[in-house]
């Protein structure tokens, strides 16, 4: 049995739009994501579980036709104004994607990219800190002898993973992952959910998945969307084992989807 | 298919398939001769200059057709000299270029602005070459000229770079044109190469913090760094070889001066201007020793960026 965590809220999503252009690919959309625990976002291709990813680091910025309205609240701090500076969001709110993306450097190096942004670390602290990312991100036993060989020489479940070091490296204080496993084989895959359970620890994690079983193993809350809407929102084990919504039972029973 | 009729069918298509390769073969064979028969025309040609002055040819700047006293110094270095200011000037404003279209330009605008700097890239060496002697060489040497002279001319180590009289046309003005010609090749490479990285891959540094320039400085470039060094060679061969524009504005002097204001020669402008009036059978060897040093030039600096690009990538410990 697991002890109860209170929970405190992190982010709090409140009447949420997204546009792509003239399509509204979010619709008013609410909730509140608890802090270090796991939660995941579930639904079909297309609705809108990225999408909103994308929106708590701000992502969408880099597309001139991509806007969000509403408000998304990072400890109180609408990260949605304008005033919002875009690099130290990013600093608090880190992010891991569909595939493996290593920077063409060294491993060191790779982990040190983030760090370097904002800290002035000294040589033996940015040791310390690579070799912390790369622990944390369980990584270390497998890296430590080849930290100056290029990230891209590694497999691809080690690359995700120093992907993951390399974006706590920063120390955020929200990780968010978009279907970090989906290019992994089933190993690969075991290892990162496994690290998921140890990182909530320390971190808030929000995790889009396909995958229905990762979400059950890994979330302690659950969000299924459809088409741009919030359908059910609430702790895993109920979602999928007592789930109000009709439509949620249909996607998570497979009947659908 | 019967098995004696579906062996026939098998037969032709081998036969054919001989065929293919031999002709392949053939064609990939043709590149290599042809090489070596340019290589070994010019060293035959060169001979008689070879053996008149040796390696002297290369240390003197001496040029006089009347007393068939012939050296190579001076068309070497202003070769050399002028590439240098075209890819200093053009590297970094092409990489500018490149950085805009692909990563800050509204989308609107990036299909023109490409398309012009194709079209750059597409005008006749002859029109850079009167465009810069009859256009750009004089407002050069009414408006910025005298100003590199009275600022940098007296400074003690760049000084000597910038001494004489504004006259427009010189080792400089030569360097500046080359550039304008070769920032179209070496920014659309850039480009295009910048447009094949993954937009994973910029996310998750743009996803880290980073700001657009350490996006493009740490992650973009050492991506695309093949590809980029490809596009400066290219610009680089370009420049090296380039003669018509040079000849132009260069001003054909064989004199060796420090300074970038004063005339000078390339090794491609002396053979087009000098080719013509070559009496006698040591000026026409000494002129086509000068085509065989730019072939060897071009060779070195090429194989010196490939050499250059290898020992980066093991720097950074790539397997692959």
């Amino acid at each position: 049995m697991s002890v109860e965590k209170t929970v405190n809220p992190k982010l709090v999503v409140r009447d949420l739009n997204f546009y792509y252009g003239a399509e509204r690919a979010l619709k008013d959309i609410n909730l509140t994501i608890p802090e270090k625990m796991v939660t995941a976002f579930i639904g079909p291709s297309g609705c809108g579980k990225s999408t909103m990813l994308r929106t708590f680091n701000r992502m969408y910025q880099l597309y001139p036709k991509q806007k969000a309205t509403g408000e998304v609240l990072l400890d109180g701090e609408n990260i949605l104004d304008k005033k919002q500076d875009l690099n130290t969001l990013r600093a608090k709110i880190g992010m891991v994607f569909q595939k493996p993306t290593p920077f063409p450097m060294s491993i060191y190096d790779n982990i040190a990219f983030g760090a370097k942004l904002y800290e002035n670390l000294s040589r033996h602290d940015m040791d310390e800190r690579v070799e912390w990312a790369l622990r944390k991100a369980a990584l270390w036993t497998e890296a430590k002898d080849k930290l100056k060989q290029s990230g891209t020489g590694l497999s691809g479940g080690q690359q995700q993973r120093l992907c993951i070091a390399r974006a706590i490296a920063v120390k955020p204080q929200i990780l968010l992952l978009d279907e970090p496993t989906s290019a992994l084989d089933p190993i690969s895959t075991a290892h990162i959910e496994k690290l998921i359970d140890e990182l909530k620890e320390e971190f808030t994690i929000i995790i889009v998945t396909h995958n229905m079983q990762q979400a059950a193993r890994v979330s302690d809350y659950t969000a299924y969307m459809y088409l741009g809407d919030l359908i059910e929102f609430g702790d895993t084990r109920t979602v999928f084992t007592n789930p109000k919504r009709k439509e949620t039972e249909d996607y998570i029973t497979g009947r659908f989807g | 298919m019967p098995t004696f009729l579906r062996e026939v069918h098998m037969k032709r298509h081998n036969l054919l398939d001989i065929l293919f390769r031999n002709v392949t073969c053939l064609s990939a064979f043709a590149v290599l001769v042809l090489l070596i028969a340019i290589i070994v025309s010019l060293i035959i040609g060169s001979l008689p200059s070879i053996k008149a002055f040796g390696f002297q040819f290369l240390t003197s700047a001496e040029w006089d057709p009347v007393m068939d006293e012939f050296g190579a110094l001076v068309p070497i270095v202003g070769t050399l000299v002028t590439s240098a200011i075209a890819l200093l000037i053009a590297i970094p404003v092409s990489f500018g270029i490149a950085l805009f279209l692909t990563e800050l330009s509204p989308r609107w605008l990036r299909r023109p602005l490409g398309i012009a700097i194709e079209l750059l890239a597409g005008i006749p060496s002859i029109i850079y070459g009167m465009w810069g002697l009859f256009v750009f060489a004089p407002l050069f040497a009414d408006y910025v000229q005298p100003w590199l002279i009275e600022k940098l001319g007296p400074l003690p180590i760049l000084g000597p770079l910038f001494q004489g009289i504004p006259m427009g046309i010189g080792v400089l003005t030569a360097g500046i044109i080359l550039a304008i010609m070769v920032i179209p090749f070496i920014a659309s490479v850039m480009r295009d190469v910048f447009e094949v990285v993954p937009t994973l891959l910029k996310e998750s540094a743009y996803g880290l913090g980073a700001t657009t320039w350490e996006v493009m400085w740490h992650v973009v470039l050492p991506y695309t760094k093949i590809g980029v060094a490809g596009g400066i060679m290219l610009g680089l061969g370009r420049a090296l070889g380039e003669t018509m524009a040079v000849t132009f504005v260069i001003g054909n002097a064989h004199q060796l001066s420090a300074s970038l204001l004063m005339p000078g020669n390339s090794i491609s402008s002396a053979l087009a201007n000098e080719f013509n009036e070559a009496v006698g059978k040591l000026y026409t060897s000494a002129l086509v020793e000068l085509g065989l040093i730019l072939f060897l030039i071009t060779f070195i600096v090429l194989s010196l960026a490939r050499y250059m690009l290898y020992m980066l990538t093991k720097r950074e410990g790539s397997t692959s």
